[in-house]
């Protein structure tokens, strides 16, 4: 199980908490989380990355670990951590626009 | 008695206040979608239970809601604008060539007989079409690729499809505007289109009688007299009694005919109101003075409204959707500022009143008049 940490608009958008868990299958990775993340909340579609390109949102940010991971490529394994469910994938907005 | 449903917009949120026909006391409900911008938020002419809302942010960009209650509860519906074929480019502020990119949802425009129907404009200016409800949008895209669109540059506001005229006695006749290339005509339903600015002058444009390239604001109609248009364009009032074929100068005495917002009255085809505002650089009311001016002839003779409004130390402005009427006689006048406050006319433009007057910055105001 992943945990996934959604900040505050997405998460009133999906109607959830602050952390949701989710299945991903395969490797674990900024793409295939955001996948999981699109399958389970519709709508979620297109505010996390474009829904063309699947390019990050400019404004968002991934953390886990302490890591920033937002420029690692999409496709890049994530920490062992994240994909044992020990810590969480943080998606995070940046603090930017008063 | 008949009720009022007056859907608000802001930079923080919806909200929606009700009343009943006296338009006296009001109840407010929300911020629905707190913390988003809501570009725009419109009822369906069919099932005005059915409302749409286009909320957008800089962070996680668009979303677009569909309510089947009245805006009691709100589902997000599809939000993928994508344009038709290989986009190309239109121009950019300094004059080169700039990629056409989807950034929000303007204006929602839902189809006078089918409330799953919806024309969205957009920017970067294109139209999109709804069938479903909001699942799935589609681009006319006969209007972004008529042979004008590389050489459209956008205005301060960014390259807008602002407003969709729909003609009640013809559905095959579609009016948009855009910022700041101009106003075009479907008479095909969306397939082929042409400009339609004949009559226009801009002081930023080199060419006096260029097809396009036009900062028109706002236009509206009567739909008892669909081929008869009012403008405000960036600078000027207009008037156009051929469906926009050619239009005509009626700033008259108006204290700057610089603004954004025009309305028709309900029950009185050729009375409209405009928002005067300072300037394209002081976006505030002149004088200080909030100030609604009613024309009742259609013509260039004006007369300010301020019975109710401020008229001293008021620096707001009033956005190019933040006007609207309802359909009871005498018609009420609503219009939305930047300072938060939503005021009513219940009689036409001679007497105002707050509704509220604290939300957050106002961007659209549409009404629904219902049973």
């Amino acid at each position: 199980m992943i945990r996934v940490e959604l900040p505050y608009h997405l998460r009133t958008l999906a109607r959830v908490g602050a952390e949701v868990e989710i299945d991903v299958e395969g490797a674990v990775t900024q793409r295939s989380i955001v996948d999981a993340i699109e399958d389970r909340y519709p709508m979620l579609r297109g505010t996390i990355r474009d829904h063309v390109t699947k390019q990050r949102r400019p404004f968002l940010r991934f953390f886990a670990c302490e890591e920033d991971l937002s420029h690692q490529d999409s496709n890049t394994p994530l920490p062992a951590a994240v994909a044992a469910g020990t810590e969480p994938f943080m998606i995070i907005g940046a603090i930017a626009g008063g | 008695m008949s009720q009022v449903r007056v859907l608000v917009g802001t930079r923080k949120g919806a909200f929606i206040l009700t009343s009943d026909g006296t338009r006296d006391k009001w109840e407010v409900s929300g911020p629905h979608f707190a913390g988003w911008e809501i570009y725009h938020i419109n009822g369906s002419p069919a099932d005005q239970n059915r409302l749409y809302a286009s909320q957008t942010s800089g962070w996680f960009g668009q979303v677009m809601q569909r309510s089947n209650d009245g805006g009691q509860t709100w589902e997000a519906v599809g939000n993928e604008f994508t344009y038709d074929g290989v986009p190309g480019t239109h121009m950019w502020y300094d004059g080169t060539p700039h990629p056409w990119e989807f950034k929000r949802v303007w204006h929602l425009e839902p189809s006078l007989s089918d409330p799953d129907t919806v024309y969205a404009g957009v920017e970067d200016a294109a139209l999109f079409r709804t069938t479903d409800g909001g699942t799935s949008w589609h681009e006319l895209s006969g209007l972004r690729k008529h042979g004008s669109g590389a050489g459209w540059q956008p205005g301060a506001g960014g390259l807008g499809l602002h407003t969709i005229i729909l003609d009640p006695s013809n559905p095959q006749r579609i009016i948009i505007a855009i910022s700041a290339a101009g106003v075009f005509r479907t008479d095909d339903g969306g397939d082929t289109w042409r400009p339609a600015n004949r009559g226009l002058k801009s002081k930023y444009l080199p060419d006096p009688n260029a097809e396009v390239g036009y900062c028109v604001h706002n236009l509206a109609m009567h739909p008892s007299r669909p081929d008869t248009l009012f403008m405000q364009l960036h600078w000027n009032v207009m008037r156009s009694d051929d469906a926009a074929d050619s239009w005509q100068l009626i700033s008259g005495n108006l204290p700057s005919d610089f603004g954004f917002p025009v309305a028709v009255n309900s029950q009185e085809p050729n009375t409209v109101y405009v928002v005067p505002i300072k300037s394209d650089s002081e976006h505030f009311v002149p004088d200080a003075k909030l100030r609604v001016y009613r024309n009742r002839t259609g013509g260039d003779e004006w007369e300010a409204l301020t019975n109710g409004l401020p008229q001293e130390n008021c620096y707001v402005n009033v956005l190019r959707d933040a006007m609207a009427v309802d359909l009871l006689d005498p018609c009420g006048v609503y219009f939305g500022t930047t300072g938060g406050q939503v005021y009513v006319s219940p009689d036409g433009g001679d007497h105002w009143s707050a509704i509220v007057h604290d939300l957050p910055a106002v961007l659209p105001v549409e009404v629904q008049t219902l049973p």
